[in-house]
């Protein structure tokens, strides 16, 4: 696992202060494909600036998990709620959360057929009705903090997957989310991308956003998160604080995929 | 090349000081000589086979160019024909006899159209070409759409003539489809509202286009001289089904292609059966259902149109394979796509004009190209229903006298014509791929 970040800089944590408000809150939360049972009886509530890491096997349903808060998945049972919405079947209900919810993909989903900028500019220029000019200078102001404004005009296929991935954060972060939603945003990059990719996340937690992140990236985990969570088998099985959760794991399938991620 | 990093004992040891530049390829490894050695003398064998293939080649030329160039274009019917032709190059040589597209030029173009009014038609083709420039090339302005959403009718009102009131009481019905969907989503909910958009402009048009029409045609008559279908005939009756086949089953099937992907049970359901059973019956039984079958179950002294029935069998026929085509490019766009678009908020219907249709129409382009070209030589088939296309036509001319025993000139031309059409369509499409190609550029 890649390290390299935690010697990097020093990380800014005076704007990383945990409010009391809750912004996401899920409860008795179950999902089932079909008869499998891959979310069992979810519990967690996150209050707004926290920063989370999820990780767990794959298979675990971490993935599911974070998909369910913006409805990409559906819950049979439970409840959802985000920024006091509850999330509901009402496509309405659904889209209103989405637009508050940033997501980050593995395989970054950007749209090949518009520009970077016109990447960024959609959502903000149909969903939000913002106008052009205005949802232009909105991208380039975040195109500028993921630092590659001068790929505005070019194809999502003609950058590399870490500026792809960086443009990615970017087009989310025009909709001016409350909450990001990051699953797996390192796994599909080459090694040599994964840190641009997470400076810029860590710049973002810098700032406050609320974030809940799937990834293995222990050194972010250990740097930047206030939570880590390790889920099993469809469950939430530990979660503490970094230090106490890499240094002290209590339950031995934690300690044992520790020793796995980090054996090497 | 220097070779200034040290012969070192150790092999394995190496450090590259100066990068290699750039060369050109060998002499035999590019432009005309590489493309000759490789292509046509790679072996001995390949090398007689290309002496062999230039000499067939030549033996064909040397009869066809004589027959297609020394034809004969100016004579009233075969006989006199064969009269020039012995006249002018002596016995035994055939040539040509191009006088029968001279001869009979405007019933292959234009059928039986009254030829006083030719100059409709021609002004028609005219419209259309300057309507579907905007569709067909992005980068003229966006402006010009509204001509080419009111051209339809207008098309129509001048090949067909008659009242202008009617193609207008016909285009309102898309303005009251319109409002019903405007104001019935917020009422009865987005399913509702669909149904209530179809449903409503065709009661419309079946029950109350026709009256309205010649209400205000009764106060205000505004118009010129009716043609009535009958008289369509030729090249024209073939382009005017092809084209409007081909611009009407677009959008049908792209529709029926997103409700075969729909949730919605009755809309998915609807989708499947209508695909599966036009596709699954060949398009000629469907217009001899149009010119036969059809008229048992209309209302008694229902004129419904020939040609406008044809027209819509070929129209619900392509729309089907149409679906078809775009399904598979709908199936072809990665999940995260889908995910993508609805991760930032946006409703179905943005989500499919904006990110989803844009890409599933660019990946099924050649499909849909094929589709219409099929389309467009399937217009030939109204033969066997009366109509008189080109080939109906050429049938006709050589059961006349004049031309018994001509066959294949017209043919020729007839194939000419098509292929004219078709390859257009092909080259298009072959440059829209290249425009829309977005990636590793």
């Amino acid at each position: 696992m890649t390290d390299a970040t935690a010697e990097a800089r020093e990380i800014d944590r005076s704007q990383m202060t945990v409010s009391d408000e809750v912004a996401i809150e899920i409860r008795n939360m179950n999902k089932w494909y079909g008869t499998f049972h891959v979310l069992r009886d979810i519990n967690l509530t996150v209050n707004r600036g926290e920063r989370i890491v999820i990780c767990g096997p794959s298979g675990s349903g971490k993935s599911t998990l974070i998909r369910c808060i913006n409805a990409l998945e559906e819950h049979q049972q439970g409840s959802i709620t985000v920024d006091g919405t509850l999330l509901s079947n009402d496509l309405k209900n659904i889209d209103k959360i989405r637009s508050e919810v940033g997501m980050v993909f593995q395989h970054f989903n950007l749209f090949p057929h518009l520009t970077i900028l016109e990447n960024c500019t959609l959502a903000p220029i149909w969903v939000r009705k913002t106008p052009k000019k205005e949802a232009e200078e909105t991208a380039m102001y975040f195109l500028n903090k993921v630092k590659i404004p001068e790929q505005a005009d070019k194809y999502p296929g003609q950058l590399s997957g870490g500026q792809q991935q960086r443009v990615a954060i970017a087009r989310s972060l025009c909709m001016r989310p409350r909450i990001m939603l990051f699953d797996e945003p390192t796994s599909a990059l080459d090694p040599e991308m994964i840190k641009e990719v997470l400076d810029t996340m860590i710049q973002l937690a810098e700032e406050g956003m609320t974030m809940l992140c799937v990834t293995h990236e222990m050194g972010f985990a250990r740097q930047v998160a206030n939570r880590v969570i390790f889920m099993d088998a469809g469950q939430i099985v530990e979660q503490n604080e970094p230090e106490e959760f890499f240094n002290n794991p209590q339950s031995d399938r934690t300690k044992l995929f520790l020793s796995q991620i980090l054996g090497h | 090349m220097s070779d200034t990093h040290a012969e070192s004992a150790l092999a394995t040891a190496f450090v590259r000081k100066d990068m290699l530049p750039e060369r050109e390829p060998p002499v035999a490894e590019k432009g005309a000589v590489k493309w000759l050695r490789e292509n046509l003398f790679s072996s001995v064998l390949n090398s007689i086979l290309t002496v062999l293939s230039v000499f067939v080649i030549y033996w064909v030329l040397s009869h066809v160019l004589g027959w297609i160039f020394y034809g004969i274009w100016d004579a009233d019917s075969l006989t006199q024909c064969r009269e020039i032709r012995d006249e002018r190059y002596g016995e035994g040589m055939e040539v040509a006899c191009w006088a029968v597209l001279t001869d009979r030029w405007d019933q292959l173009t234009f059928g039986f159209y009254p030829s006083e009014l030719y100059w409709r038609p021609v002004l028609a083709l005219i419209l259309f070409l300057g309507a579907i420039a905007p569709v067909l090339y992005a980068e003229l302005p966006r402006k010009l759409l509204a001509f080419t959403a009111a051209s339809p009718f207008i098309l129509y009102w001048l090949l067909w003539g008659g009242s202008i009131w009617g193609p207008i009481a016909v285009a309102a019905g898309f303005i009251i489809a319109w409002l019903v969907f405007k104001t019935a989503v917020p009422i009865i909910g987005q399913l509702g509202a669909i149904i209530a958009t179809v449903v409503v402009p065709i009661l419309y048009w079946m029950f109350l286009a026709g009256p309205l029409a010649g209400v205000i045609d009764g106060i205000l008559p505004i118009g010129i001289e009716y043609v009535p279908s009958d008289d369509f005939g030729g090249f024209m009756l073939a382009f005017v089904i092809g084209i409007a086949g081909i611009i009407l089953s677009l959008p049908l099937g792209v529709v029926l292609a997103l409700g075969r992907q729909s949730d919605l049970f009755i809309i998915n359901k609807f989708s499947v059966i209508f695909i599966e059973v036009i596709r699954g019956v060949p398009l000629i039984v469907w217009l001899f259902t149009a010119s036969l079958l059809l008229n048992y179950f209309l209302p008694p002294g229902t004129n419904f149109d020939l040609m406008l029935r044809v027209i819509i069998m070929v129209t619900l026929f392509s729309s089907a394979y149409i679906a078809e085509v775009v399904r598979g490019g709908l199936a072809a766009l990665p999940r995260g796509q889908y995910e993508g678009a609805d991760s930032l908020g946006l409703d179905y219907w943005q989500s499919m004009r904006l990110i989803i249709l844009p890409q599933a129409l660019k990946i099924s382009i050649p499909g849909i190209v094929s589709t219409f070209i099929g389309l467009f030589k399937d217009t030939t088939l109204v033969v066997f229903i009366g109509l008189l296309d080109p080939i109906g036509f050429s049938n006709a001319i050589r059961a006349s006298t004049d031309w018994n025993g001509v066959y294949w000139e017209l043919f020729i031309f007839i194939g000419l014509c098509f292929f004219i059409s078709c390859y257009s369509m092909s080259r298009y499409s072959q440059y829209l791929e290249r425009k829309l190609r977005t990636d590793h550029r």
